[in-house]
């Protein structure tokens, strides 16, 4: 395939930034969006420029290192992936594609497609756990029943990784699918009840603090994210910030 | 020097029990005067961090990740192991330090496995008291399955993301941390080097990866927890980033480097399509649950599948040879993973492959999906009959078990594997051999500790499915904090270690050195160019199978390659920025001289031995030939300047519990 990339290009945080073009030929469709950069990168490596910067990691889909704005889609064009996981059979011979970083006041670009999402540990940083020892002296496991359908459900949630599509892909940046997936983990597991009234203040109150929108429930990020994560969390997170406000 | 592994004496059921009765102990208003560096925040190093730093002492943690969240412990799919004899099956600490013990083809060290088969269910009790949603029965009691290599259910998982949720769990115990001040944690940062003062681990020499900037850091005690090496292979299941720095490091400051040459290659992958591979995918052995392995029995059918013109699904049950099943009939489809991904090699090598490059096999789900349909069928009073209606419920129970591998495997490989066999061929997955410790976790290096993946203890020359979870977390969560302490109790009147140091000082030079010689290095390739002749070299002569011919010609060829690596590189950008290219070339040349040291070990361990298989010494009938009377012992390496000067220290491996047999999977 022989496409045409449009790649935002931004030296380091202070750069204004901008689009280039890169012609690239040879593609295969069996590569993955990833390598395909890997492919541009060696070759501009080789004629002596500089490549592209991007993060990556895990390549298989579960780390959340990936990014990348493809076409004006968190990830892509494909449903159900990260970046990692996009194949380049999604796109046609002679296609022009734009890709650019996450953009959020909240992930300030780094360098080229890179990003900071350190909000996003802050933010768990203010109540993303639930306050045990890990002195081993817990007590059995099998003592804390837990409703299967509560536990998939507690792990449905769990299944976030944390990449920030859900933000990249709002109009309002807002993080509230990723902050309601981690409040929805712990509010659906009796471990988790103890602190569940300081835990959703804490998350939510970091949460405006770096910088987020807010959630106008235009479910963008529900479709956009790849691990299928669910807007009925927002919902929970809702009704728990509610009661929450009330009690606190 | 001789090694001293200090296992404790007494028996074996009493040994960690008893260390602990009496160690030293730090007062808890002595630990705020303490510092611990933590390399790398995984399982392994992630709860190390968690659990020091409640305890008190103050934690630097680093990852070269944005986040710890990222740390490639994440990717581990099926399962943890732990003695909890839930199911009533006879499950037993012995039971499961016996089969870690056989599984790891008895060349792992008999005291710290059985520590880890005696904690391990207190990993559970931990993970559930975090919030770790494992998976439960509909009763709300947890559930468990069986994984390869052994005959009670006792690994517990969450889907096929286990890794994923345990180290989300480590990370929520750790946030707690971060948040209270206790732990400084450290993102896109690397370690470059270790400080030494007068002989004790001080400190480290690290890179801010953003902006460049080498940092000093000082602590009284360095624990690294930087995972394995299988990167050295280029392609391997590991994450792109995965590194053997931080251990390498360690090493040329002398930390002794054991069995490096114990590699797992993991039997269910998804096969390599081209030349453009970047890396390999894994699909959770939790599959061999479930699925069936086959090839053709019929060399012409192989054939005819390569080239299109026939499917999979066109070949009758008596045109399938489903080899492992008809090979070790008592453990089928569960056999260990060396033994799995050898008899793969050794289809595929027969003609018998399935994917266009040969090197493939089937792992089919259709009797499973019709297994599990019917019997749903018959739960809800339906027609068992019904052949859609049973494959599409037995489809539904397949998905609910494995669903994001079936995802993951389709969005790859563009085949639907609820319809069609998936393919699968072996890859390098999980490194067993790492930095040699004694039983306190501690390396050669008076205050360096190496724990999870990056040790060598407790996986032999073997990895059991199910066993590095139950490591990382062990180590980290509840046999360091005890280890570490015992080692810092005479240092609570030290005080703040100076950065300023001649040491600190020279260590930095040392670093900014390495940076400056690649940075005006004007070569012409780029470092992927010789992480990929590295790895080519490694697949083709240190591989599934070796042979001293091979192992010669590699040491050769990667020293010569490490030679041209130093004249040729070309690294763009400049030393003080964010610059991925200079990451790579500090990692790889680190895996140049890793993988001499790999082939060497390699050659000198006459015998075969779970993941390393000398195709000299095997039985007639193929299987792994071990050699008890000569190689019992783990192979320590001291570094004397390069891999080929390297020194073997041996530390033999005694067995007073479990008597050494030749492992039969028949």
């Amino acid at each position: 395939m022989k496409l045409t990339l449009k790649i935002w290009r931004q030296k380091n945080a202070q750069d204004k930034g901008g689009i280039v073009d890169y012609p690239i030929d040879g593609i295969e469709p069996d590569m993955s969006f990833l390598e395909m950069l890997d492919v541009l990168n060696e070759q501009l490596i080789n004629k002596g420029e500089e490549p592209v910067a991007f993060d990556h990691d895990c390549r298989e889909g579960i780390c959340g290192m990936c990014s990348l704005f493809i076409n004006g889609e968190a990830h892509g064009p494909d449903r159900g992936v990260t970046t990692c996981q996009l194949h380049m059979r999604m796109f046609k011979d002679g296609d022009t594609i734009f890709i650019e970083p996450f953009r959020a006041k909240a992930f300030p670009v780094i360098k080229d497609l890179v990003v900071d999402r350190s909000s996003f540990d802050r933010i768990q940083h203010a109540g993303g756990f639930i306050s045990v020892n890990t002195s081993g002296n817990t007590i059995d496991a099998n003592t804390i029943p837990i409703n299967k359908h509560d536990a998939d459900k507690s792990f449905d949630a769990a299944a976030c990784i944390g990449c920030g599509a859900c933000v990249a892909t709002c109009k309002n940046s807002s993080a509230m699918l990723f902050v309601s997936a981690k409040v929805s983990q712990y509010a659906l597991l009796p471990q988790g009840k103890v602190e569940a009234v300081d835990r959703v203040l804490n998350m939510v109150h970091q949460m405006d603090l770096e910088g987020f929108g807010n959630c106008t429930n235009t479910g963008a990020c529900e479709v956009e994210c790849p691990k299928g994560i669910s807007l009925e969390n927002i919902a929970r997170m809702n009704r728990e910030y509610l009661s929450a406000s009330l009690k606190g | 020097m001789a090694l001293d592994s200090k296992i404790p004496h007494g028996p074996i059921s009493d040994k960690w029990t008893d260390y602990k009765d009496h160690i030293n102990l730090v007062n808890p208003a002595n630990k705020r005067n303490l510092d611990i560096i933590i390399v790398g925040t995984g399982l392994a190093g992630g709860s190390a961090a968690a659990t020091l730093a409640e305890q008190g002492y103050n934690v630097k943690a680093f990852c070269f990740q944005d986040s710890p969240r990222r740390a490639h412990s994440i990717a581990a799919q099926g399962g943890i192991n732990a003695a909890k004899n839930y199911k009533g099956d006879g499950d037993s600490v012995y039971r499961l330090f016996y089969d870690t013990v056989k599984g790891g083809d008895y060349r792992a060290r008999e005291a710290n496995v059985h520590r880890l088969a005696e904690v391990s269910a207190n990993i559970i009790d931990q993970c559930v008291a975090q919030g770790v949603p494992l998976a439960r029965e509909y009763g709300g009691l947890l559930d468990n399955r069986s994984f390869g290599g052994t005959l009670v259910s006792r690994t517990f998982y969450a889907q096929g993301q286990t890794g994923q949720q345990l180290l989300l769990g480590a990370y929520s115990a750790m946030n707690r941390q971060i948040g209270r001040g206790k732990i400084k944690m450290y993102n896109r940062h690397e370690m470059l080097d270790i400080v030494i003062v007068n002989g004790k681990a001080r400190g480290i020499i690290a890179r801010n990866l953003i902006t460049g900037e080498i940092e000093r850091h000082s602590a009284h005690a360095v624990v690294v927890g930087s995972g394995g090496y299988g990167n050295v292979f280029f392609l391997s299941t590991n994450a792109m980033g995965s590194n053997a720095t931080a251990a390498w490091k360690i090493h040329k400051k002398g930390a002794f480097f054991a069995n490096p040459c114990y590699t797992q290659i993991h039997p269910t992958c998804i096969p390599v399509s081209g030349d453009h591979q970047s890396k390999l995918t894994l699909m959770s052995e939790s599959l061999r649950n479930d699925g069936r392995i086959w090839v053709p029995a019929k060399q012409e059918d192989a054939k005819a599948i390569r080239e299109g013109k026939k499917k999979a699904t066109d070949l009758s049950e008596t045109e399938r040879d489903y080899f492992l099943e008809r090979r070790y009939p008592a453990f089928g489809n569960l056999v260990p993973r060396d033994v799995a991904s050898r008899a793969a090699k050794e289809r595929c090598d027969a003609g018998f492959g399935v994917n266009k490059t040969g090197e493939a096999v089937y792992l089919d789900f259709a009797a499973a999906i019709k297994r599990y349909g019917t019997e749903e069928a018959f739960v809800k009073g339906l027609d068992a009959n019904d052949a859609a209606l049973v494959t599409k419920l037995g489809a539904e129970i397949v998905k609910s078990k494995y669903g994001n591998l079936f995802q993951m495997y389709y969005k790859i490989v563009d085949e639907d594997p609820y319809t069609t066999p998936m393919m699968i061929y072996p890859a390098v997955h999980y490194t067993m051999g790492g930095t040699w410790v004694d039983y306190n976790l501690m390396t050669t290096i008076p205050g360096c500790f190496s724990i999870g993946e990056s040790n060598f203890s407790d996986h032999g020359a073997n990895r059991l499915g199910a066993s590095a979870l139950m490591q990382g977390l062990a180590d980290g969560y509840f046999v360091l904090p005890y280890t570490i302490g015992d080692y810092l109790a005479p240092d609570i009147k030290m005080g703040e270690i100076s950065t300023d140091l001649p040491e600190f000082v020279a260590a930095e030079k040392e670093v900014k050195d390495q940076i400056d010689r690649f940075i005006n290095n004007k070569g012409t390739h780029s470092v992927d160019y010789f992480h990929k002749k590295l790895g080519k070299i490694m697949w083709d002569k240190v591989g599934m199978a070796r042979n001293a011919k091979g192992l010669t010609e590699a040491i050769e060829e990667i020293a010569a390659l490490r030679e041209e690596f130093y004249k040729d590189v070309k690294v763009p950008g400049s030393a003080n920025e964010f610059n991925q290219e200079l990451e790579k070339a500090t990692r790889v040349a680190d895996f140049l001289e890793l993988g001499e040291l790999f082939a060497k070990d390699a050659l000198h361990r006459n015998e075969s031995c779970g993941g390393h298989f000398r195709e000299e010494y095997q039985t007639e009938e193929g299987e792994a030939l071990r050699d008890d009377e000569n190689f019992a012992y783990v192979a320590a390496w001291e570094y004397k300047g390069k891999p080929s000067d390297a020194v073997l220290h041996k530390e033999p491996l005694v067995y007073e519990n479990i008597k050494l047999v030749q492992r039969s999977y028949k």
